[in-house]
Formats: structure tokens, sequence, C-alpha cells
């Protein structure tokens, strides 16, 4: 080989590199204008809200003094709400991806669905509310309760639920598929012992970010009628005779914390909008939860799973 | 972990059905309230002292859906009163007539519309009437864009607009009052329903001008600056204020607020024991919100109309701009 050669392949992969570098800058940047927006946000939400994050705010109800107002009927609406519809989504969401994934022969009606499934996670939320509004309020005559709000949500999220448990149901590897059938095992036998666990992760995943979209939704929450001012608490779960457990809940009138914090930005006393900016922080706080747990339980399946 | 799920199953199943069985508990007392946002802060007051008195043995529930949704919801029977900031409407009486409800017409406090502009504009020291509606008319759109244009003595400046959305009863009543024709706007000014979006804008910008309810420009006194009024020529320019709207000098911008009763909610004892409390107490909490509390008188009449159950209204489905309260309490209701 001789010099000139040398130096001119030096020069290629020095530019080269430095293309290298200029893309790693830029993605950085890429990365940096949406967390540092995020954290801009909060920082500002926290700034204004702090003063009021102290105790007395999560166990008083709303009022018309900003300092007594609190959060009480939204945080446990909110919660209520999440449970409903993840006790709805869940079973449904992961049942229709296994059939989809696992079952349903490959044939045009699958496509069809497959496609609508994946078009149903862009539908407006508000489109989902008029449903919602005439189909489980007046149809079902479930009226303007939990229950229809936690169903609402439900059909809201269970698009992203089905599209994410069909991605973990796929990176399970096709070999332990045959090993099973190879063992004598049936199809259902097959994904309840091997498939299913070994995807929880992923399904838990996709079950927190459909989740997470829920807490913060307001338009189709307040379509079906969510109120503004309630300052008592639904039903307790739990009661003290038997049978111990009680859904009256399910039928109660509620707010969530989103609509909560939009009517405080919207009373003309200044005081209201550092309430808001709590609720904010708040309700941000309760979808890291959320996501904190989806992941702490994901580190925890995938230590068990022994391939 | 599925085969324990498995086994939890059934007897989960009992549970559940042992719980939906036992459902059958006694019913909530439970007042139900929807409506307008302007009327808004005066039930939710009196919804929070009545909770308070009655220690939580009575459950009221406010939402917020606008006078004419508010409406909606009642004429269907899911609520038991409905805020309004304006009388029912024609096509909403109707429809209470055709689902059979009838209801008890209630004024519990008076708003005052307020023309607000900038605290450094120092032209405008008072409006008439006609100079608003020289702004405001659908023919204006457009055409009038500067401030000289209405008045040859104001700065050849250009005019800003402020106001609320076409669905607000605040919309509904000022562009009664001053062009003479509910929902009769020009299209071409910044609308929002929300009130502190149009208080930004007016205290942010030398030529605004914009209205909205007294309650949002007292919050802010210091960044607006309200304009007199001149109801007609040879009258004095009249501030907003408590005084002016209860004496009934400040117009035509002042208007009564209104709650709706469903009748046949009044054989509920929760129902009655709250419209007690709401006419007892609004004069005080209706101060607190920054709404104006009617005369004394005008709460006693509407105590009697309560008590004897007079459905109806006083209107006859059309807004009217100027009706004294004592008046309108005493007139025949309309179906």
């Amino acid at each position: 080989m001789n010099q000139p050669n040398i130096n001119e392949m030096r020069g290629l992969i020095a530019r080269h590199k430095r293309w290298d570098i200029i893309f790693a800058i830029v993605g950085l940047v890429c990365l940096l204008v949406g967390i540092l927006t995020l954290l801009a946000l909060f920082g500002q939400l926290v700034a204004e809200g702090l003063p009021r994050l102290k105790p007395g705010f999560f166990i008083s109800f709303p009022s018309r003094s900003a300092e007594e107002a609190g959060i009480l009927s939204a945080w446990v609406g909110t919660t209520l709400v999440m449970l409903v519809t993840a006790l709805a989504a869940v079973p449904l969401g992961v049942a229709s991806a296994i059939y989809l994934e696992e079952y349903a022969p490959k044939n045009w009606l699958t496509a069809v669905i497959e496609i609508n499934v994946t078009n149903l996670a862009g539908v407006p939320s508000i489109v989902y509310g008029l449903l919602a509004l005439g189909l489980f309020v007046y149809q079902l005559d479930l009226g303007q309760s939990i229950l229809s709000a936690g169903l609402t949500l439900a059909l809201l999220i269970l698009p992203v639920v089905i599209v994410a448990t069909r991605e973990a149901l796929r990176a399970v590897p096709g070999s332990i598929r045959e090993a099973a059938y190879a063992l004598g095992a049936t199809r259902w036998q097959m994904v309840s012992n091997h498939v299913l666990p070994y995807s929880q992760g992923g399904i838990m995943t996709g079950v927190i970010i459909g989740l997470s979209r829920a807490i913060g939704e307001t338009a189709p929450i307040i379509t079906i009628g969510a109120l503004t001012f309630i300052a008592f608490l639904p039903h307790p779960p739990v009661t003290g005779e038997f049978p111990y457990l009680s859904f009256a809940w399910l039928k109660d009138p509620f707010t969530v914390m989103p609509i909560q914090m939009f009517n405080w930005t919207s009373r003309p006393e200044e005081a209201f909008q550092h309430n808001a900016a709590a609720a904010g922080v708040v309700l941000l706080g309760m979808t890291l939860l959320m996501n904190g747990v989806a992941i702490w339980l994901r580190y925890r399946i995938r230590k068990r799973i022994k391939w | 972990m599925i085969s324990k799920i498995r086994k939890g199953i059934p007897a989960l199943a009992l549970l559940v059905a042992a719980a939906v069985a036992g459902q059958a508990q006694a019913a909530d007392r439970i007042v139900k309230i929807d409506g307008s946002s302007t009327v808004y802060p005066v039930t939710e007051a009196v919804a929070e002292d009545f909770q308070k008195a009655k220690k939580g043995e009575i459950k009221v529930t406010v939402g917020i859906s606008g006078t004419g949704g508010g409406f909606k919801k009642f004429c269907r029977g899911e609520t038991d009163i409905s805020d309004a900031s304006r009388p029912i409407l024609k096509k909403e009486m109707d429809a209470c007539k055709a689902a059979g409800i009838k209801y008890i017409e209630l004024p519990v406090a008076y708003d005052a519309l307020t023309v607000v502009v900038n605290p450094k504009n120092d032209w405008i020291k008072s409006m008439t009437v006609d100079e608003l509606k020289k702004i405001w008319e659908p023919a204006a759109q457009g055409k009038v864009t500067k401030w000289n244009q209405v008045n040859p003595a104001w700065p050849d400046a250009p005019i800003k607009l402020y106001g609320p959305g076409a669905d607000s009863g605040t919309f509904d009543y000022f562009t009664e009052a001053i062009v003479g024709k509910s929902k009769s706007s020009r299209g071409d000014f910044t609308a929002s329903e929300d009130d502190n979006v149009l208080v930004q804008g007016v205290s942010r910008d030398k030529n605004a001008l914009g209205y909205f309810g007294y309650s949002y420009y007292s919050e802010n006194a210091k960044k607006l600056k309200a304009v007199p009024i001149v109801e007609k020529a040879g009258k004095p320019a009249v501030s907003p204020s408590f005084d002016t709207v209860k004496n009934g000098t400040y117009q035509p911008l002042s208007r009564p607020v209104f709650i709706y009763v469903n009748a046949s909610s009044v054989d509920k004892p929760e129902v009655r024991e709250f419209i007690d409390y709401y006419l007892k107490s609004a004069p005080k909490l209706a101060r607190e919100v920054k709404m104006v509390p009617l005369p004394e008188k005008a709460y006693k009449l509407a105590q009697d109309n309560f008590k004897k159950k007079k459905t109806g209204t006083g209107f006859g489905g059309e807004p009217e701009v100027g009706v004294s309260v004592e008046e309108l309490l005493q007139r025949e209701g309309k179906h």
C-alpha cells in the first residue's frame, strides 16, 4: 500500500467520524427539546403549586375559598375510574391480542380487524365520549357514573393495550411454542403456560401506557357528565358486613383530577391558579407512580423468566 | 401465576355475585344541579355550606354544562335544579313541556356585565350604548376597525376586541342589550369561553376593548379599567358596582341570574331544604363570590313563589332587558 492511499483513507475515516459526532449532537438536541420542555413545565407547576401541596390539600373537598379547597373527591374519583378502566381493558385487550396473534386464521377478515384496531388508536377521544354517552349512559342506563367513565376510558385505551400485547407476544421466540407442541400441549396450554408468562412484562408496559393516557383525559369524561363540584366520596368498596364488598360506588357521581384542574384555571381569583398547578403536580406524580410500578413489576417478572 | 388466578376466579365470582345481590340499600338523599358557569360560583358556595350544615346527610352535586346544556339535562329530568344566566327560551320551554316537566323560576342574584379597556387607555371616560352598538353590531364586521370611526374625539388607533364565545349566556345577553338582538354580533373578535383569557388579552393591549362578568373585573381591577356606561343620551355615565347594580342605575348591562327547580323534585324534602337554604344564604354568599345580591324584598317574593309552587317563567321564552326582579316574580308564570 502506498503513502497517498493511506492518507486518503484516513481522511475518509475522519470525515465519517465527523458525521458520526454531528449526528450524535443533533440527536441529543432533539432529545433535549422534549425533556427540557417537560422539565420547564414541571418546574413551573412545582414552583407555582408547591405552597399548596400540604396534607390538607389531599383530604379537603373543593371549596369557594382557594386556601380551603382540596382534591379529595378528585383523586378518589380518578383512582376508582382508573380501577374500572384497568379491570375492563386488560382482560378484553389481552384476550383480543392473544386471539389475533395465536388463534386467528391469516385471512382478509383478520387483516381488516387488525387495520381497524390500529386505526382506533388514533380516533379523537371526544368521539369515544359521544359513543359512550349514547351507549353506556342512555342505552345501557348506567348513568353519569364511575362505571360509565371507567368503561369509556377502557374503550379508549383498548387499541393501545391490544397493539402492545401483540408486540409482546410476538417477542416470544417461535421455538418455545414448537417445544410446547412437541410435548403434546394444546394451543391454550401453550399460551397460558408459556407465551403469556413470558410476555407479561411487555403486556404490563402496554397497559400502563394506556392507563397513563386515560388518567389525563378530560373531554370524554366531561361528555358523559362528570361533575365539577362534588363534596362527598363514593360509597366505600369494602363494607363491615357480609359480603364485605360493595359495588354501590360504581353508580356514584364523580369528578376527576383534570376536570378539577380545568375548573380552577377558569376561576377569576389568582389563588385558584396555584391550586390548579398543585393538582397538576399531583396528577403528574400519579402518572410517574404508575410508570414506576410498571418498571418494578417488569424487572421482577424478567428475573423469574428462565429460557 | 396464571393457575393461581384460575383457582381464584370462582371464589371471586361468588363474592361479586353476593355483593351485587346485597345492593338493595337505602337510596341516597342527593340534590343534582347543573347549568351555567356564571351562576356556578353562587350555587357552589351554597352547596358547600349546605352540606357542612347538614353534616353530609344530604349530598349535592354541581356541574357546569352552560345554561343551554343545563336546560337540556333539566328537561330530560336528569337534574333537580338548573343554573341559568338567562331566562329559559321558547324551545327549552317546549322541550320541558313535552317531557311533562314543570319548573319554578327563582332569581338568585344579579350579574353586571362589565365593559373593560386597558388602564393605559386615556381617551375613554365613558361610552354610550350607541357607541358600543356601533362597535359590536354585525354590520361593523371588517368596517369599524379604528377608535376614531366610532367617535371622532378618539385616536386613530386600531380597536382590538375581546368577548366570550357564542355558546355563552353572557354573549346572548350582551348582544341583546347592546345590539338589540340576541346572538347578533360581529364575528371578527377574539372569542374565548375562558374569561381569564379575555382578561389577559385586554390587560396587555392598550387598544383593547372587551366584556365579561363583573367578578372577573373585580379580581383583576388593577390590570383593567371598567368603562362607565351611558344608557341614553342625557343620562349620567354609571360605573358597574354593587350599589349601582342594586339600585338599578347600571343599565342595560346588569342582569338577574336564575335557578330553575323541577316542580316534582320539590316533593323531595332534601330539595326543599336546599332551596330554603339557598334563598336565605344567597345575599351573603353572592356578595362573597362577587355577584350582586337581589334586594331583600325580591328574596322574600322568591321564597313565597317557591312555597306556593308557582311554576312557569315570567318571561315568554324571549330574553328581555331591564326588567326588575320584583316585577318578574309577580308576573303570571308562562309554560
